[in-house]
């Protein structure tokens, strides 16, 4: 026998994580939250699975939808007819039906689409999202047309209690798989496969030369990346009770690409981030605004071009600066540029919301309410304020912005200086 | 015995332009041998060839006396054949170490498994660590390897050729764009790591040539015109020829 450590960090970590998901849904237990704490945990494995194929082997998928959303539709009708009795399956199973149905497609198209990297891959993808998605609306036996297919999670007779009938107990379901895949995918990229998938990242030519046909790494690291899509499929299925063609979209493969990317790629974690704020996003934006799109857009170009690691990477970026103790002094200059923002963000709302008013959705009134305030969107005095946000929030928060990056540069000059 | 590479009328044709025009060599087992001839003359094009990276346009090569024209890359370093890049070729955002553990881990068994996890894998930590001090590059253990200086990164360039255990290595320029001081040390790894293997190397500094080869082939237009030893080679009228030739006719237009 080897002496091992006890990897004593990593318990924590995943001890948290596992109490967080445990105690969320008691703080927040309004329906809504619960709603949202799912889409969340689903949001989740989907945005991970994607990460093995962006951000750990290198391969821009359009179409990750593809497997998702046929896990889904493997999954509803493997529920419609268990419910029937046709099927002995009981419901706290069905993902792993959708993991099995999202890895058969990662087989089945993985074969083809892993035969080339880069943007040959990215194209294929693109076409095999495209060619499933008309398949959906050519077999309506199978797909369920516009209306898709319905399925009712609840039946036979409950096991301790249990009928998933409430969304509590769909969450804790959620929360159970969600847990577990994120270990699953994590231990799988401390595998042989999942750094020689980092290596085929790096250089394919290198690893061809150390032995590596790099075509199969693709493909095995796509077809569990499949599993755990289909995985995410199942449980939307569950939690909706509806699967449709929406499910296996390019709208679908691109906000999982959205997700992952505003997280951070080049982190484990970081897609969990974007998977999260996706979320939030979609269900608190979409509610108040119809200018939700063009806020994403908007949130995720500026992801693009200030911070292309995604949130993990600033968080990560913190973390030395923390460990030197130097963190305090950044504080303030966090706080302030923070502030100044908030008066940018203010003053863009203002004026999207605005501008949607009175050139969208004019026909009920330009009266309006933003903020507490109501006012009317085509006078002048509301264009005003939101000119004067800009010029002082935009003043403020240049002003800002330099005395973080003067703070973050004098603490790296420190900290190369104690290195050295 | 059987030669450890064979390569009998190899040709290789770029369009029209044909840069290896049947080259014919046999290599011994356990025999260093270098590669040299004018830019230009088709060296690198020749172990592109022998490593499949280019596929042949005509004759055969043998490792240990098995076919191997125009198989895949990994197939062939799979069959116990590992080569070095005269541009540095490394896995860039991977550590030092991590780059040597990926080049273990086929020759190991470990293949494209998903079932082993990499902490517990003993023989490849050592093999890789091993590696790592052969080259001495323990001290950058951690390092992301594109963080490295150049002669670190051509150290590990020779790290990840070696680490698989293959018994014939080719190296592209290992010395290329180093200092003297650099070289000395590069020679002296290279001598080290390849004990008891078959060696073939391009290289143009002739210094390193005669320091560290026991034949010489020299290469000229896709032709080998020459092979021998060092003495054999310099007294060689032909390679003379190529080699003054050249100056005579410059000489001449001047």
């Amino acid at each position: 026998m080897r002496y091992e450590p006890v990897n004593i960090a990593r318990w924590i970590i995943w001890g948290s994580a596992a109490a967080v998901m445990a105690v969320l849904p008691l703080i927040f237990s309004q329906g809504f939250a619960i709603t949202l704490l799912s889409q969340m945990g689903i949001a989740i494995i989907f945005a991970l699975s994607y990460n093995m194929l962006l951000g750990q082997s290198g391969m821009l998928s359009f179409g990750h939808a593809v497997y998702s959303g046929l896990g889904a539709y493997i999954a509803v009708h493997a529920l419609n007819m268990a419910s029937k009795g046709q099927l002995w399956m009981p419901v706290s199973l069905l993902p792993l039906v959708g993991g099995l149905a999202g890895a058969f497609f990662g087989v089945l198209f993985g074969y083809v689409t892993t035969k080339r990297a880069g943007t040959t891959f990215a194209m294929i993808t693109l076409g095999i999202g495209e060619l499933v998605f008309s398949c959906s609306l050519m077999f309506p036996e199978f797909f369920g047309g516009e209306g898709g297919i319905t399925t009712n999670r609840v039946f036979g007779q409950p096991f301790l209690g249990i009928t998933f009938g409430p969304a509590i107990q769909v969450y804790y379901l959620i929360a159970i798989w969600c847990l577990a895949s994120m270990a699953l995918m994590y231990a799988w990229s401390q595998t042989p496969l999942g750094r020689i998938a980092n290596a085929v990242r790096d250089n394919p030519e290198r690893a061809e030369f150390v032995g590596y046909d790099t075509q199969k790494v693709r493909w095995f690291t796509l077809i569990i990346s499949a599993f755990f899509a289909g995985i995410s499929g199942a449980l939307a299925c569950i939690n909706f009770e509806i699967v449709t063609a929406e499910n296996v979209s390019a709208a679908r493969s691109g906000s999982v690409l959205l997700a992952a990317f505003i997280g951070g790629v080049g982190f484990f974690f970081g897609p969990i981030i974007g998977a999260c704020l996706f979320v939030y996003f979609f269900a608190a934006l979409s509610d108040h605004t119809k200018a939700w799109l063009l806020y994403l857009g908007l949130f995720f170009l500026m992801m693009v071009i200030f911070a292309p690691g995604g949130i993990a990477s600033l968080i990560m970026m913190q973390l030395p600066v923390i460990a030197k103790k130097r963190f305090k002094r950044l504080v303030p200059a966090y706080c302030a540029a923070g502030a100044a923002g908030l008066l940018v963000l203010a003053a863009l709302v203002l004026t999207i919301e605005m501008t949607y008013k009175v050139s969208v959705d004019s026909a009920t009134g330009t009266a309006m309410k933003l903020f507490g305030i109501e006012f009317d969107a085509a006078t002048a005095g509301p264009w005003i304020v939101a000119a004067a946000l800009w010029i002082v929030g935009g003043w403020l928060f240049n002003t800002a912005r330099k005395r973080v990056t003067s703070t973050w540069g004098e603490i790296q000059a420190e900290l190369a200086e104690s290195r050295a | 015995m059987t030669s450890a590479l064979e390569l009998q009328a190899l040709r290789k044709s770029f369009g029209k332009t044909e840069i290896i025009r049947g080259v014919d060599l046999s290599i011994a087992r356990g025999e260093r041998h270098a590669i040299i001839g004018p830019n230009g003359a088709g060296k690198s094009t020749l172990f592109n060839l022998i490593s499949g990276r280019y596929e042949c346009t005509s004759g055969r090569i043998r490792l240990n006396g098995e076919d191997i024209t125009n198989r895949k890359p990994f197939e062939i370093n799979r069959l116990g054949l590992s080569r070095s890049f005269q541009i540095t070729n490394i896995f860039h955002n991977l550590s030092v170490f991590e780059n040597l553990r990926c080049a273990v881990l086929w020759s190991l068994g470990y293949k494209y498994s998903f079932w082993h996890r990499l902490t517990a894998l003993k023989d490849a930590r050592e093999r890789a660590d091993e590696i790592l001090e052969a080259i001495g590059l323990a001290s950058r253990r951690a390092r992301l390897a594109g963080l490295l200086t150049y002669a670190e990164q051509r150290a590990l360039e020779i790290g990840i050729t070696i680490a698989g255990g293959a018994n014939v290595i080719l190296l592209d320029e290992p010395t290329a764009g180093m200092s003297r001081s650099e070289t000395e040390r590069a020679i002296q790894l290279v001598r080290k790591v390849t004990e008891g293997k078959t060696l073939i190397m391009v290289e143009h500094d002739m210094g390193v040539v005669f320091g560290l080869a026991d034949r010489i082939s020299v290469l000229v237009y896709g032709e080998v015109i020459a092979t021998g030893t060092q003495a054999e080679v310099q007294a060689n009228a032909a390679v003379q020829e190529a080699y003054l030739g050249a100056t005579h006719k410059e000489i001449a237009s001047a």
